[in-house]
């Protein structure tokens, strides 16, 4: 491969290279979708060009799952594996896409197909899902395997449904809303409303809304934006996090194929509160649709002068750049994100100091979450009255559910706080997909914890699922008939935590490999007495000293599960079970 | 000079300047807290954990070597919940890594009586010996992760920058630019990543030979034959940077 040919990426690495180091990520991309792959000599090219050292351009590569050292094939498919998907026959998929032979052989060089099982791709609604070059497929639209290999297929559409519909008024349509067609439905009167008030103001009303971050930390977003308007800096930046990675969760996919403007418009709004210049939307590398439909609107909004210099004539100055993530869940980590922008892997960094102070490029940066920002416009156009009007006094306004597994409609389902979980799977949801009852609900995603039917009746709320020791995490709700096997399940979210653990830390890297390691076993009926103390040690460890959030809850969901059913993991209860069978 | 603090580690209240770790203040104070990444030439990224002590209102344990103390802090630095943590970590490190050159590490390991077999079916790390030039060998089955070779090749020291991390999570190792041998790297064969290895990982290949029951007039033999070598081929070097 001596012979490369570099000048088709000439241009955009010289582009790019007065950058520096944070073109990295983007360079690797258009190396990536360029060749196939990430030749030696395209990484030295762009490592010189951009002055950064050749082992760490190695290790960005090494670190992220969607770029490749080798060749790949001509047509690249990735099975999801995640519960929901798994649940839907995602495995038999595997099998069979591996056993084709004529899939095999294509070019001399390339394989025809290269075939990549990977951790949720947010299509939790459509399992069992595929990404083939990187545009969703749903296999159950296929009438021949052969038609894989037939591109643009039509997008696939999730169904939206709930009891409100604030945040997803422009969503489930079909379409990308354009900006005309936002400016129709009250688009960017919040962000004017914003403009005639002064930043405190702004972000006096934020707080005074009551609302929480809704990536799953739910920390308070007026308090965050308050500490990097306070800090001392005047270079600051806002990042939007889109690296939505949470088995179960596909809320944020939505919003950005659907409804790119509603969280522009929060950015506008978020950034002129804490004085930020510069703004940053990071989108899940998987998430090509959305990628294209993010591009697309800001392309609109800076044509029609929402972003620039003196951005109507107010002084305030703004423009957003926009990052592909490269496959990495602990990207979604705010300062693994910051990294990841930063051109370097995403490893997350010790905190304190936090975000608000030493954030992006260790400048003061507020970094929110998708479904965080589209509620900003709502906010800032409504009185905070009617925004508090709805869901419960500690936790205002509306959120997102994502319901996938085995519910009649698995979707999207906005929904006021303090609604029941009975209310979301038997109403909206339809209630269960067969004759089968309802075994389990993972609430929060791999992350998350297991409820049982006795929980039913637990309103969604920060506080009231915080009684029940259940975390709403980035609302997802994946629901088990008493047929599947929670083994299994739980072997999936081992697994997905042993793929996706950066490795910086000991009891993370350590942690999640063990893990795994028993979980295999236990889901292969092979379970030894020591087998639950052992667990219990790991996750207790994990929680306890892991670096950031990633292994602090890496062992959350198999703990939730050690307490309500220890059977599952006791060796003498298996003697009496068939394998296979259900759990008791 | 700087400011002075008030803080509680172990029941015992103690005034210490502020701007300090909480690792630095427990040693000033007799306090001995384990470490295992950590090393006082090299930054602290809190990788392993077995220095982590617990702080009164504080969510999760607290890395002590990159924490700083603060007015009023109430701190634990070993009570069983910490112990926990260190022994579990000590047990996963056993069954992952080869430590049976690391006297310092198994030193820590019977303090916290972690028990070597207890993940004994666990898949471990052993990745094969790299020999690929005259100076030493890289045995990442011996490897811990801690990173300070990293550092050292990179801004904590010798900015030679020739190796980084291929892999990620478990399966990370340290390597160079597409895993080429060391002599086509940017390495300036300093020596300082050898002198921080905890582990012996990163050994003398005089040492390691050696320990594999050559003699000395077999080992210069041998090293004679890499030294023509390389002076009959000096483009392929390390000189170059």
């Amino acid at each position: 491969m001596s012979e490369l040919d570099l000048l088709p990426i000439q241009k955009t690495i010289n582009l790019l290279a007065p950058q520096g180091r944070t073109a990295l990520l983007p360079l690797l991309h258009e190396a990536q979708d360029h060749y196939g792959y990430i030749p030696e000599t395209v990484a030295e090219e762009i490592a010189n060009a951009i002055n950064v050292p050749l082992s760490d351009v190695f290790g960005v590569i090494e670190f992220y799952s969607l770029f490749f050292k080798h060749p790949i094939g001509e047509t690249i498919v990735h099975v999801c594996n995640d519960p929901a998907c798994a649940m839907a026959g995602s495995e038999s998929i595997y099998k069979l896409l591996n056993q084709k032979e004529s899939f095999k052989f294509g070019g001399e060089v390339k394989p025809r197909i290269t075939i990549e099982v990977a951790a949720c791709l947010g299509l939790c609604e459509h399992a069992p899902a595929m990404l083939v070059k990187g545009q969703p497929m749903i296999s159950k639209d296929l009438q021949s395997w052969e038609e894989i290999f037939e591109p643009s297929r039509k997008r696939p559409q999730t169904i939206l449904g709930g009891d409100v519909h604030r945040l997803t008024k422009n969503c489930g349509k079909g379409r990308r809303t354009n900006l005309d067609q936002y400016l129709e439905t009250g688009g960017y009167v919040g962000f004017k409303k914003a403009l005639s008030l002064n930043p405190g103001e702004v972000i006096n009303q934020v707080k005074d809304s009551g609302l929480v971050g809704r990536g799953g930390a739910a920390f308070p977003t007026g308090l965050k934006w308050e500490g990097a308007a306070n800090a001392e800096e005047n270079t600051k930046y806002l990042v939007c996090n889109g690296d939505e990675a949470e088995p179960g969760t596909f809320k944020d996919r939505v919003l950005m194929e659907d409804d790119p403007h509603l969280i522009i418009e929060g950015m506008l709004i978020a950034a002129y509160a804490i004085g930020a210049q510069k703004g940053y939307f990071y989108i899940r590398g998987e998430y090509l649709t959305s990628y294209k439909h993010v591009i697309e609107a800001v392309q609109e909004v800076r044509d029609a002068g929402y972003l620039g210099e003196n951005i109507f004539g107010s002084g305030f100055s703004f423009d957003i750049e926009i990052r592909r993530g490269a496959g990495a869940y602990v990207c979604g980590e705010e300062t693994a994100l910051f990294e990841s922008i930063e051109g370097k892997r995403g490893f997350p960094r010790v905190k304190p100091p936090f975000p608000t102070t030493h954030g992006l490029f260790g400048q003061p940066t507020v970094i929110n979450n998708v479904e965080t920002l589209a509620n900003i416009p709502i906010i800032l156009s409504m009185e905070i009255e009617e925004y508090k009007s709805i869901g419960t006094e500690k936790s205002p306004g509306s959120k997102l559910f994502c319901l996938s597994g085995d519910v009649k409609k698995p979707g999207l389902y906005e929904v006021p706080f303090g609604v029941t979980l009975r209310h979301v799977i038997e109403i909206l949801a339809g209630g269960m997909r067969s004759e089968h009852p309802l075994q389990a609900i993972l609430i929060g995603g791999a992350a998350g914890a297991m409820a049982d039917p006795s929980q039913l009746d637990v309103r969604l709320s920060f506080e009231d699922l915080r009684k029940e020791g259940l975390p709403l995490g980035s609302g997802v709700i994946t629901v088990f008939d008493e047929t599947r096997d929670l083994r299994d399940v739980l072997l999936r979210l081992a697994n997905f935590f042993a793929e996706e653990s950066c490795g910086k830390c000991f009891p993370c890297q350590l942690g999640t490999q063990r893990q795994h390691e028993i979980m295999k076993r236990i889901a292969k009926r092979k379970v030894k007495s020591s087998d639950i103390n052992d667990l219990e040690d790991i996750i207790v460890t994990m929680t306890d000293s892991s670096l950031c959030g990633l292994g602090q809850t890496a062992g959350s969901a198999i703990g939730s599960a050690i307490k309500k059913w220890p059977t599952l993991f006791s060796p003498q209860e298996l003697k009496n079970e068939f394998v296979g069978g259900q759990n008791g | 000079m700087g400011e002075t603090i008030k803080l509680t580690i172990n029941q015992q209240e103690i005034e210490c300047e502020k701007d300090q770790t909480i690792l630095q203040v427990a040693k000033s104070v007799g306090v001995d807290i384990p470490t295992i990444c950590f090393h006082d030439h090299c930054t602290a990224n809190a990788l392993c954990r077995i220095c982590v002590v617990e702080v009164k209102g504080a969510r999760t344990l607290i890395a002590s070597c990159v924490a700083k103390v603060s007015d009023g802090m109430v701190i634990e630095t070993h009570n069983e919940r910490i112990n926990r943590s260190r022994k579990t970590i000590m047990e996963m490190m056993l069954s992952t890594s080869d430590l049976s050159q690391s006297p310092q590490l198994l030193d820590i390991a019977s303090a916290y009586h972690a028990d070597e077999n207890r993940f004994n079916d666990a898949e471990r790390r052993n990745p094969p010996i790299i020999d690929d030039n005259s100076m030493f060998v890289r045995d990442y089955e011996k490897c811990i992760l801690c990173w300070r070779c990293v550092q050292v090749c990179a801004e904590d020291a010798q900015y030679a920058f020739a190796i980084n991390f291929k892999g990620r999570g478990y399966h990370t190792q340290i390597s160079t630019f597409f895993e080429k041998p060391l002599t086509e790297s940017t390495c300036v064969f300093c020596g300082q990543c050898i002198g921080v290895c905890p582990t012996e990982a990163l050994k003398p290949k005089r040492q390691w030979l050696l320990e594999l029951g050559y003699e000395s007039d077999q080992i210069m033999q041998m090293t004679r034959n890499e030294r023509n070598k390389k002076t009959k081929k000096p483009q392929t070097s390390s000189a170059e940077k």
